[in-house]
Parts: structure tokens; sequence; C-alpha cells
């Protein structure tokens, strides 16, 4: 990028997360995703003349849950607002949300950069709000469809502090609050359905300033591939329009897959004046003491704790545990996975589980809860590779046989297809005295050559004895005996 | 049988001397012969009347004896009636057929009342004459060229011309007192949070509270004990438990210390009011209470503290009659702004209109501060205002009217004027405490109310004072004479 030594970047994130409840934050009604339109909307959810809200308690306690997982003051008395403006599926013509007083205060998130290194991204504020419904803009005869299965789904909306310099660490970011979010159990983070969604404010600034830019706001992007994509573009546009001596105009914008660009849908002149008033329907949400000790103690280990601890206890490198941690359920499989092939093989473990399982799991578009090979399977085919039983060809064997089931374990496939690997030197003597014999031409040739030309004629002799071998011999023990029968 | 009190009427109902059903078909009778001339009546809901009054009997058969069993009444038609239209008194709601109960007609029904039909109303509740209504202003019983009051002036003029024995209503900012006040009735807004506000349509959703317009302080406790209590649908409801109100109104009255505030007695009350007033006064001090004289010294900043708190709270309350879901939509829509434009400015009228643009002005971007926070304040030092007076006094006193009913047309020009009406009743709904009006006299032929404000959960205290004077004063009885 030409413009890099010129332009510095802020970016700061605006994420908004669907809470995990049974029901809906203000209703009853409940929450699951993909029913039939509008058979998931109650007489409140519809705003029908006279309804009135009753807050979801379950949602208070997931926001001071993430409050908790991100260090931050929780507002002992937080304010629900109402924010006002006409769309046709909100159907109460306000959104309730959180204004002045949102029930988390400051905290932060620590992200893993590719180098390494740990760079700490501050949270302004972390606040609870309804969703709206969705308009269907397709089947309707030139009309607009309304499904208010989604109005009143409970949601937090996470703002950062302009803390990112580049696309790279707002989707560390963005992974971070995912996968806190999972860890806490407080979203299944599904950004398919929508269930995490993202707001991105970018500006640019001439480097070594300290002014900001005027910034522009992306519109929920829906994945972390679009978050860099989207961002990138978004800054080359404004690098283009500052360099060519225009100005830019606060804005909201959408990002289009399509064109790799971003388009403003509103400028700041456009915008709604919300007017924004404590709701008189629901009363001041007050978090005691007592019940934030309660969450805190039921709070499970966190993404950062666990990198530290799979560093600390099982020397992993720095990426291969920020790797691990990113998702819950794949630390969840690694752990189980080291029980069974034992603590002191957690790094060959790790080995495995990201460059083989990962690997076969991303080129075939599955998740890890998905994986055709269990943890214990993994771990046991580590505990065999680790006692010299299988060699690593071998053991890519064995694993292909676990991926396509066929076979309970690592053992159980090297039993039945005798797959051991030979470490008996008697037997692999034989088997090196036999492909000599039968390649005396390529002996004398050998035993010609200087030093620097022999290594690579013996991979010649060390293909035969695999081949003999059936892969199964110990390629240690080849090269020994090989070397010294060779050399005389 | 109409010239009886709720309380009499169950009394019948116990000693068998008449049905529910024929008590309801009398009264149904008396809308039909007087209504026209009133228009208190938006819905009169003659048929499932009669089904609920001979469920009533039924229940009566079958050994039930709850003091409000098959007695009739009317509903404001604010309050949400599963299968009726429930309009608030607007075009925007004329086609809305609620597919829901609301708690208050919901407890009443379950007690075994019958709903007679859904009272006419100031639009969306806002007025205090009775004249915003889509459905045309109601006539006073007393004097039909005046105005019954408002906004639940459907309800009041009902009950005084014994089209009803007692009906509901709801106070914002004395929309149950002023009417009550104006026909001759009693009625009674409680503390906020006493009764629930869930399908009461709202208009400012911190100021409305639901509460009964009857003939006597008695009929009153005996709905009200029915109506109140919490529920968990309404966030503000509250979870004091509920007395009998009945059980206490025969308590003595000596010693009561009752607060006079040199605001209720200033420039712009009336003298006849201001007579009768103090006559009511003195009957109490005859019964051993003791009058103090306490200060309210910002009561005249409830004015423009109402006149913004309401209409931000209103302008967003109704944002969500926009032509979509249910209510008047506009005849073929171009696109969505003018969807909601005409659907909009066909459905409201003039007073809706004007509310919601101030209000939406009070909230805006870089006027908030300035208005809506500022009158926040003023609420916060007008309740302290009363806080402060319940320290020395049992209950307060006062008018609730500067004037009697005034002619119908008389204020519609001036909306200032109109407002100022309210200046008596609009600091207790600021404040949440309850208050009454309680018939006192009469000036040049038309009634004139007394109020009672209490402190927070007082409402049994103010309707055994109220009680108390009943029993020594007879204007509650009187009925207007082509109603008789």
């Amino acid at each position: 990028m030409s413009w890099a030594s010129d332009w510095d970047v802020v970016i700061g994130l605006e994420v908004h997360v669907q809470l995990a409840t049974q029901s809906k934050i203000f209703s009853g009604s409940p929450t699951a995703f993909g029913a039939e339109p509008n058979t998931q909307a109650s007489l409140v959810d519809l705003g029908m003349p006279g309804v009135l809200p009753v807050l979801n308690a379950e949602a208070v306690k997931m926001a001071v849950r993430f409050g908790l997982g991100i260090d931050a003051e929780i507002g002992r008395k937080s304010v629900f607002a109402r924010k006002n403006y006409f769309y046709p599926d909100l159907p109460k013509g306000y959104q309730i949300s959180q204004y002045e007083l949102p029930i988390v205060g400051k905290g932060h998130v620590d992200i893993t950069l590719d180098d390494g290194t740990v760079k700490r991204i501050g949270v302004t504020r972390a606040h609870l709000e309804e969703d709206a419904g969705k308009s269907l803009h397709e089947d309707f005869q030139g009309m607009s469809g309304i499904d208010l299965n989604r109005a009143g789904t409970p949601l937090l909306e996470i703002v950062s502090e302009p803390d990112m310099r580049n696309a790279k660490e707002a989707v560390a970011y963005a992974r971070a609050i995912h996968a806190l979010i999972r860890y806490l159990g407080i979203s299944d983070g599904n950004m398919n359905e929508g269930s995490m969604r993202c707001d991105c404010n970018v500006s640019i600034r001439p480097k070594g300033t300290e002014a900001f830019g005027t910034r522009r706001e992306i519109k929920n992007v829906n994945s972390f591939r679009f978050i860099e994509k989207a961002i990138n573009a978004e800054v080359e546009w404004q690098v283009e329009q500052l360099e060519s001596g225009r100005k830019i105009q606060q804005a909201t914008v959408l990002y289009d897959p399509a064109t790799n660009t971003t388009r403003a849908m509103r400028t700041k002149e456009e915008a709604n004046d919300y007017r924004y008033f404590p709701d008189p329907d629901l009363l001041p949400v007050v978090v005691s003491e007592a019940f934030i000790e309660e969450v805190l103690r039921a709070l499970p280990e966190l993404p950062e704790a666990k990198r530290a601890r799979f560093i600390s206890e099982f020397g992993l490198g720095d990426y291969d545990a920020a790797r691990l941690v990113g998702d819950k359920d794949l630390a969840q499989f690694f752990e189980t996975a080291v029980q069974a092939a034992g603590s002191a093989n957690a790094k060959l473990v790790a080995n495995w589980t990201i460059s083989e399982l990962l690997g076969r799991l991303n080129a075939d578009e599955k998740e890890i809860t998905d994986s055709p090979v269990a943890a214990g399977q993994i771990g046991g085919l580590v505990a065999r590779i680790a006692d010299g039983t299988l060699s690593s060809k071998l053991a890519k064997t064995v694993f292909d046989a676990l991926w396509n089931g066929e076979g309970p374990t690592a053992d159980a496939i090297i039993e039945a297809r005798g797959l051991k690997q030979v470490s008996d030197s008697g037997a692999i003597e034989a088997i090196v005295d036999k492909v000599l014999a039968a390649s005396a031409a390529q002996v004398e040739d050998y035993r010609a050559s200087d030093e620097s030309k022999r290594k690579k004629k013996l991979g010649f002799f060390v293909g035969q004895i695999m081949k003999e071998s059936q892969g199964k011999a110990n390629p240690q023990q080849v090269n020994e005996i090989l070397l010294r029968k060779l050399g005389g | 049988m109409h010239r009886q009190t709720l309380a009499a009427l169950s009394r019948g109902l116990a000693e068998r001397r008449h049905s529910s059903v024929e008590l309801t078909r009398h009264f149904l009778d008396r809308i039909a012969a007087h209504d026209p001339g009133l228009n208190s009546f938006i819905t009169v809901t003659t048929e499932s009347a009669l089904t609920s009054a001979a469920e009533a009997d039924k229940r009566r058969s079958a050994g039930e004896a709850g003091p409000l069993l098959g007695l009739p009444l009317a509903h404001k038609d604010i309050f949400c009636t599963t299968g009726v239209r429930t309009s608030c008194g607007s075009r925007m709601l004329d086609n809305f057929v609620s597919p829901y109960e609301s708690a208050v007609t919901a407890r009443l029904a379950a007690a075994g009342m019958v709903m007679l039909g859904k009272t006419n109303m100031d639009e969306f509740a806002m007025g205090s004459s009775n004249e915003t209504s889509f459905y045309g202003p109601v006539k006073n019983p007393w004097d039909t060229t005046r105005v019954p009051g408002g906004s639940s002036g459907g309800s009041a003029a009902a009950v005084a011309a014994r089209l009803a024995p007692a009906a509901t209503g709801t106070d914002t900012g004395g929309s149950i007192r002023q009417p009550a006040a104006l026909c001759n009735l009693t009625g009674i807004k409680p503390t906020y949070g006493r009764v629930s506000r869930w399908g009461m349509i709202a208009y400012a959703s911190s100021l409305d509270q639901g509460g009964p317009m009857a003939q006597t302080a008695e009929d009153c406790a005996l709905l009200l004990s029915a109506m109140s209590g919490h529920d968990p649908r309404d966030s503000t409801s509250l979870a004091e438990p509920v007395p009998d109100y009945t059980a206490t109104l025969g308590d003595g009255l000596q010693g009561l210390r009752i607060g006079l505030p040199k605001q209720f007695f200033g420039a712009g009350l009336d003298a006849g009011t201001e007579r009768c007033v103090r006559e009511a006064i003195a009957v109490l001090e005859k019964l051993g209470a003791r009058v103090i004289d306490v200060d309210l010294p910002n009561l005249d900043l409830s004015v423009p503290a109402y006149y913004v708190i309401a209409p931000a709270e209103a302008s967003s309350n109704l944002s969500r009659y926009d032509g979509v879901r249910f209510g008047h939509r506009c005849a073929n829509p171009q696109d969505l702004t003018d969807l909601y434009e005409r659907s909009r400015s066909e459905g409201f009228g003039a007073e809706v209109k004007r509310r919601i643009l101030v209000g939406t002005y009070a909230l805006s971007a870089g006027y908030y501060d300035a208005y809506y926070l500022k009158a926040q304040q003023v609420r916060r030092l007008i309740r302290d205002d009363f806080v402060r007076a319940f320290r020395d006094v049992d209950v307060i006193a006062g008018p609730v009217s500067p004037t009697t009913a005034f002619r119908l047309g008389e204020k519609t020009s001036d909306p200032l004027a109109m407002y100022l009406a309210d200046i008596y009743t609009l600091a207790v709904n600021l404040a949440g405490v309850p208050g009454m009006s309680v018939p006192c006299g009469f000036d040049g032929g038309l009634p004139v109310g007394l109020q009672l404000i209490g402190n927070y959960f007082s409402e049994g205290k103010l309707l055994n004072v109220a009680h108390r004077y009943q029993q020594e004063t007879g204007w509650h009885t009187r009925i207007p004479e082509a109603y008789a």
C-alpha cells in the first residue's frame, strides 16, 4: 500500500451481539432463529396500544457477565432510554436502548497480533437494547413485508475506543470479542444468522498527527473477512479523497462485497435526531454488589487466561496458544486431546490439531464441533507418535483412517493393519542387507563418490528400504544401520 | 334503580331485589333513551352486557357473593377490551378492535362486573373538556351547553346522568378529578403504580393512572379495592399490599390535620368555587379535623412542567400509530413517507398534533436540557413540596378546578387558557400522590368539587375523609333534573 507511510488509520468498532436468552428482552416471546415470519411476535413485540415492556433478568445477567469478562466497571444503576425514529420494522416507533447510563462501562480486551505481541484495546461501554424486526423487500408485488420475529431480541452493543490502527487489528479485536462471548456462553456468535454484527468507524490522519480525521461508519458487516476487506476498501477511498484534495463528510456507508467498495447511505445532515429520553415504562436497573459477586464466581476461564496457561503449562508457542484459545470449542478439543496424549505431548497435540486437523476441516468447510476425528482419537494418535510406534508418515495414514471412520482408535487401526513401526534392529538389518545385495552397482557408485555427494545418494537406499518394509521401518534406525554398512 | 349507589345496588342484588340482568337492561335502556343528547358513549355493548349479566346471575345462584358481582359499569374507551372497538377517542383507532384485555377491565370482569359500553373521552386523553374527541364533544348533564370536563368526560357525564352507576377513568393531569368535579361525582386518582397500566392506552406513561368515578366515596372504595394491586406485566406497578378500602371508611376524623396551601386559594379561583370549598373544609373541622397552613411553593410551575413532560412522553408513545400494523391507514400511499404523513395527519386531531409537536420539540437535540431535563427537575421540586407538606398534615384540601363547567367552545381556540384550568390537579400527577374529587356544593346551579390530596398509598385515608363528609352533606346525592 503506497500510502502507508503517509497516513495513520484509526478504527473503532461497534459490535452488536445477540444474547442467547430463551425469551426476548421485554416480552416472553421465544428468540429461536428461522421460525415462520411473525410467529414469534407477541402483543408487546407488535407494539399494540396499551402494552408495556418487562425487562428479562437473564439479559441483565449476561451483560454483567460480559462486563466482568472485560474487566469493566458495572453500572450499578443503568437506565433504559427510548431512541425515537420511524421505520416499518420498528413497531413502537422507538427502540428501547441505553444511552446515558449503560450497564457496562469502561473495560478492555487484549488482542494478539501476528508477531505474537499483545495489544490492549479499550472498550468504552456496552449497553443492552432490543433488536428491530426485518423488512422483506422481495416477493410482495411491489410492497414490503415485515417480519417481527426478531423484534425485541436482546442485543448487547459493545463500543470500542478508536484504538485499532489497521484492518487486521480490527479483525483480531472482533475475533477476541467473538471468542469471549462464546466462552461466557452469552451468545452463539453465529455471524451467518446475524448473532454478531459489526459497525466499523474508520478515519485517517496524516502520519504522526494527533487530531482524528472525519470518520465514516461502515454498517452491518457480518463476517471477519468482510471486516478486513471493507476497512481496507474504505481506507483506500479516504486516502484517495484526501490526496486528491477533497474533503471527507461524516457519513454512514455500506460495504458491497461484489464490487469491494463502500457506498454512502446517509450523511450527517440527513441523520435522525433520536430524541433519547429515559423510558418511563421501565425502572432503572440496580445491580447489587452481591449479584456481581455471584456472577463473578460463576465466570469460566476466559481466553486470555487460557492462553497464558497454555503457554506456561504446556510450553506452547505464542501463535499456537492464541490460535487454540480463539475458539472455545477448539480450546476444549485441544485440552481433551492433551488428556488422552499426556501433557508432556501437548506441543505435538497442538501441531497435529492446528496443521493437520484444522487444515482438513478448513478444506471441507467444517467446524471443530463437526470434526470426524474426535479429540480423544487425536490424543491417542499423538501418544503413538511420541512413543515411537508410528513414524510421521505412518501417523498420517492412521489419521486418514480415523478421518474416514475406519476404526475407533489409532491403536485399533495400527493393530488391524499391522502398521506398527519396526524398531527391531535385527529385522531392519536383514532388510538393509537384502536391499544392498540387490543394488550392487549403486553401492559401488556410492562408495566411489566423495563425501559431498554421498548424502544425496543415500536417499536411494533409504527409499528402497522403506518400500521393502512397507514404510514401517524406524527411519532413524535405518539411517544408522545403512551408514554403518555402507561406510564399511 | 338508577338513583341508587353502587353499594345500594349491590345490597339489592344480595337480597335478590333485582337481578343483574334487570339492572343491566335498565341502564342499557337509559343509555338508549338519554345518551343521544349527551354523547357520553362511543360504543354500547348491549349484547355482551346482557350475556355477562346472565353469567353473573348464574354465579350468584351458584353461591358466589362478591360485592361487585353483577353490577354494571362503563369503561373509558382508553382501556383495551377484547373483541370490542377501543378507540381512545381517536379516528386513528376508530377501526381498532383490541385483541386483548386491560388489567383494570379484566380485574373488574373477574369480580363479576358487567361492562355496559365504552365511554367518550378527549382524544388520547389529551384535553380538559372532552371537546377533542373524534366522536364529538360530550355534554354536561347539568347544563348541556357546557362541557363535562375531560379527559374522562364521557364517564363523568354517563354516571352524572345515571346512565351507568359507576365508570372507570384515567387521570394523567386531572382527567378523573376535574370531570368528576364538573359533573358532581366522586372520583379518585390513586398513587402512581397502585393500578396496573397494562392495556390502558398510554398518553404520558409516568403520569397515567386509572381509577374509579362514582357517586360516593363508598362506591369508589369498592371499585378501587378490586382495581388495585401488583401486576407483573407493568414494571411501574407497585408490590404494596392492597387494603380493603371499605373497611376504614367510617373511621373518625378527630385530630385529622388538613393542610391548606395558600397557592390553592390565590388569583384565578372563582369566588363561588372558593366559597363551596371553604364551607366543605368547615364541615370537616366540625367533624374534628384541624386546619393547618401549608406551602407548595412550586405549584405554579406544575403547568409548564406538565406541558413539557406529558407531551414529550406522548410524542414517543404515539409513534406506534404509523398506519403499518393497526389503526388508520391512508388510502393508496405512494411511498413510506406518504403512508406515515397522511395516516398520521388524517388519524390525529389538532390537539394531539399540537402535543406531539410540542413534545418532539422538547426532546430535540439542543433543547432537551432546557426543556425536558429542566421540567424533570421542577417535577422533583414539586414532589419535594408534597413530601415536606405531608410531614405536618394528613391530607391537603383545595379546589379541583378554578371554575365550574365552562361553555362548549369557550376555550377551544385558546389552548393556554384550557391548560391553566388544570392548575390545581397537575401537581398531584407530577408528584405521583393520590388525589380525589368530592362534590361540595353548587355555584349558579353547577357542581363544585373539593380536592383531597394524600401522601403515597393513603387512598384509604382520602376515602375515609370523603365518606365522613358525605355522611354530613347531601351534595353528592343530587342528580340533574332531566335525568332523575
